[in-house]
């Protein structure tokens, strides 16, 4: 029933559309699609092809040997390590603290989500430098390390810790509100007709919640790759060693090496498009299922 | 297996749920919990569930005590008011969500699950839903895959939380009909809640009704509705008009007219409050006999139904009455609005009013 009311509104909604009552004249309509295109191109569109006009430039010759460069192929290695690290941790965490902040009442719950929101708060820089002051030589903890021939930073542990910091709220934000949306009452079912914890959580919450769960992790992914702020504090920026692929492209800019710069860029480039496809399939995805919870 | 309910608080912050809730609900009945939102009931059938903790008393099944069991030890059956289906599983699979999670030890077979599953099916008449989803069913249909889910696990007591609540007038009427017959046919302890006195009345053995954490009364439909033990029963289940009152010497005295109390409704002397249902009020167009009467104005007249329902002004009162007269009796009256008719109350109960002030 809730179906045929559905199209039934959106044939209603097309005929406003087009009804001369409801619209702007003709002029008004162009010069704002106009502006709006307009605005794109200027700093999304041009940009973009930039990128990729620069990389290709010296040819694509030039372009290879910039990308199979043993410190690039080294940068774009860190750069797929602290990602693969940080984003199932985030994606753990994200899952659990949504699950106690959407299911659960509890103390200090709004303070929870403050927390996890701090990470959007603080520029990437003083999160970086937080864990300068914890983890380096002259920090809290780094006698004890350098005493244990540990290190964190300007290595490959302080890029993971950075990463996963400015990636904190990403999976737990898309979460919360989805998971509130289809409150408990699935869980409480499942309790009563006898399922254990574990198994609530895969054959219930977990299917319930997946393509915000994905959309979740292509966000934090995106943003974990593409991270410079925070990991160019505590990275030391060595060649071959603790550059990512955003540091390196700024170390190759910096020495006027713009083939290789843009190269590398249009790899990172490129990435985010991939990005933004999966975002648009899961995207999709998503509002089926949302509509499937609204019929429910 | 029968459930006792022992003196069951709840509190949430500042207010009260439930406020010392005693119950007993016999072995194989179908008990209906009855009151108006927030009154406690849902708590009730969630504390008896073991979804919600009581904070002081306990629950018994069968003389055993399980206030401190799990909730998946209890052997509950859950309907939820809002199905609460799980909506990426096929009616098939939610139905089979029970046994399926059972420790490999008491799993049955699938071969078996898949023979459990379509039984209950057919039981519910709903067999031929079995590959569908959740969203794709009407609420009626979702209601009674919800009631086959949670007979899946062989309850020993089934909890209904308001079963038929979002569901539109015609399909609910079907669907308690249809439960009180599974009800006959399987014998399991049911207790379910609802707001709607109908709905109580007519499909349970027994009714408790609820008011504001307590329980007012417990008894039969036909005990409940035709001796209400507090005047917040006689409001709650059907019409009623209520008056102020005064009683001397077993009699009440309601607008000005003395009217003499039966003996099993005596209260003693002081400031009361007088109900008498529609249906038990007499209307008649000449005064007769020495029976108490008062002079009413017709003012509207509702003939729609088997029953006309007339709104009549006492002459000098602002408050309405109301009274209910068959077509039959209508018709011989042939009253219009703005008539003044003489009303003779039949059965009238009185209850000291508390509010009062003497």
């Amino acid at each position: 029933m809730s179906e045929e009311s559905t199209t039934q509104f959106s044939k209603y909604s097309a005929k406003v559309a087009k009804s001369r009552a409801t619209s702007e004249p003709t002029w008004i309509r162009w010069t704002l699609i106009t502006t709006a295109l307009l605005f794109l191109s200027l700093f999304l569109f041009m940009p973009l092809a930039a990128v990729f006009t620069e990389a290709l430039r010296k040819g694509f010759d030039t372009y290879i040997s910039a990308l199979a460069d043993a410190d690039a192929l080294s940068a774009m290695k860190l750069t797929f390590i602290a990602a693969l690290i940080a984003v199932p941790l985030n994606l753990v965490f994200g899952v659990a603290a949504a699950w106690a902040i959407a299911k659960f009442e509890f103390r200090g719950k709004s303070i929870l989500i403050t927390l996890i929101d701090l990470p959007f708060a603080v520029s990437p820089v003083i999160a970086g430098l937080i864990y300068v002051l914890i983890f380096g030589l002259q920090g809290w903890f780094g006698g004890w390390l350098s005493d244990h021939d540990f290190k964190v930073i300007f290595a490959i542990p302080g890029i993971v810790l950075a990463t996963i910091f400015v990636t904190f709220p990403f999976v737990a934000r898309e979460l919360i509100p989805l998971m509130q949306a289809q409150g408990k009452d699935e869980e409480e079912a499942a309790l009563v007709l006898g399922a254990s914890g574990w198994q609530i959580l895969w054959r219930v919450t977990l299917p319930n919640i997946k393509w915000g769960l994905l959309y979740g992790v292509i966000l934090t992914n995106a943003r974990a790759m593409g991270e410079f702020g925070a990991v160019s504090v505590v990275s030391g920026h060595i060649r071959g060693m603790t550059n990512t692929m955003p540091l390196h492209v700024e170390i190759l800019y910096n020495e006027y090496n713009y083939a290789a710069a843009f190269a590398v860029a249009s790899v990172l480039a490129l990435l985010a498009l991939v990005t933004l496809v999966l975002k648009s399939i899961v995207e999709w995805h998503a509002a089926r299922s949302a509509r499937a919870i609204e019929q429910n | 297996m029968s459930i006792e309910i022992r003196n069951v608080k709840k509190n949430f912050g500042d207010f009260s749920a439930l406020n010392d809730v005693s119950l007993d609900v016999p072995s194989g009945e179908l008990v209906a919990l009855l009151g108006p939102s927030g009154c406690g009931k849902t708590t009730l059938l969630r504390i008896i569930a073991g979804l919600e903790a009581p904070d002081a008393g306990s629950i018994h099944f069968h003389g055993k005590d399980t206030t401190e069991r799990d909730v998946r030890e209890r052997q509950v059956g859950f309907v939820f008011q809002h199905y609460a289906l799980f909506r990426h599983m096929t009616v098939f699979e939610n139905v089979a969500f029970g046994l399926r999670v059972r420790p490999k030890e008491t799993r049955p077979s699938d071969a078996e699950i898949k023979r459990r599953v379509h039984e209950l099916l057919e039981l519910v008449q709903l067999d031929w839903l079995a590959d569908r989803y959740p969203p794709q069913l009407s609420g009626g249909q979702r209601q009674r895959i919800a009631l086959a889910r949670a007979l899946a696990v062989e309850p020993k007591v089934l909890l209904l939380d308001e079963p038929f609540g979002a569901l539109d007038a015609k399909v609910r009427k079907e669907l308690r009909r249809w439960l009180r017959r599974l009800h006959d046919e399987l014998h399991i302890t049911s207790v379910f809640v609802t707001h709607d006195q109908e709905e109580a009345l007519e499909v349970a053995d027994r009714i408790v009704v609820m008011n504001k954490g307590k329980v007012e009364q417990i008894g039969t439909p036909q005990e409940v509705y035709d001796n209400p033990a507090t005047p917040y029963v006689y409001n709650f289940l059907g019409n009623v008009n209520q008056f102020k009152s005064n009683v001397q010497k077993g009699e009440a005295s309601i607008g000005g007219s003395n009217i003499k109390l039966e003996k099993e409704n005596q209260q003693a002397d002081g400031a009361a409050l007088a109900y008498i249902r529609p249906h038990d009020i007499d209307v008649q167009r000449i005064k007769s006999g020495s029976a108490p009467a008062f002079e009413v104005k017709v003012n509207y007249i509702h003939a729609i139904g088997p029953l006309v329902r007339l709104e009549l002004q006492q002459l000098g009162q602002d408050a309405i009455i109301e009274a209910e007269l068959t077509q039959e009796r209508f018709r011989e009256l042939g009253l219009n609005t703005g008539e003044q008719v003489f009303i003779y109350p039949r059965n009238v109960r009185v209850f000291a009013d508390n509010t009062a002030s003497a």
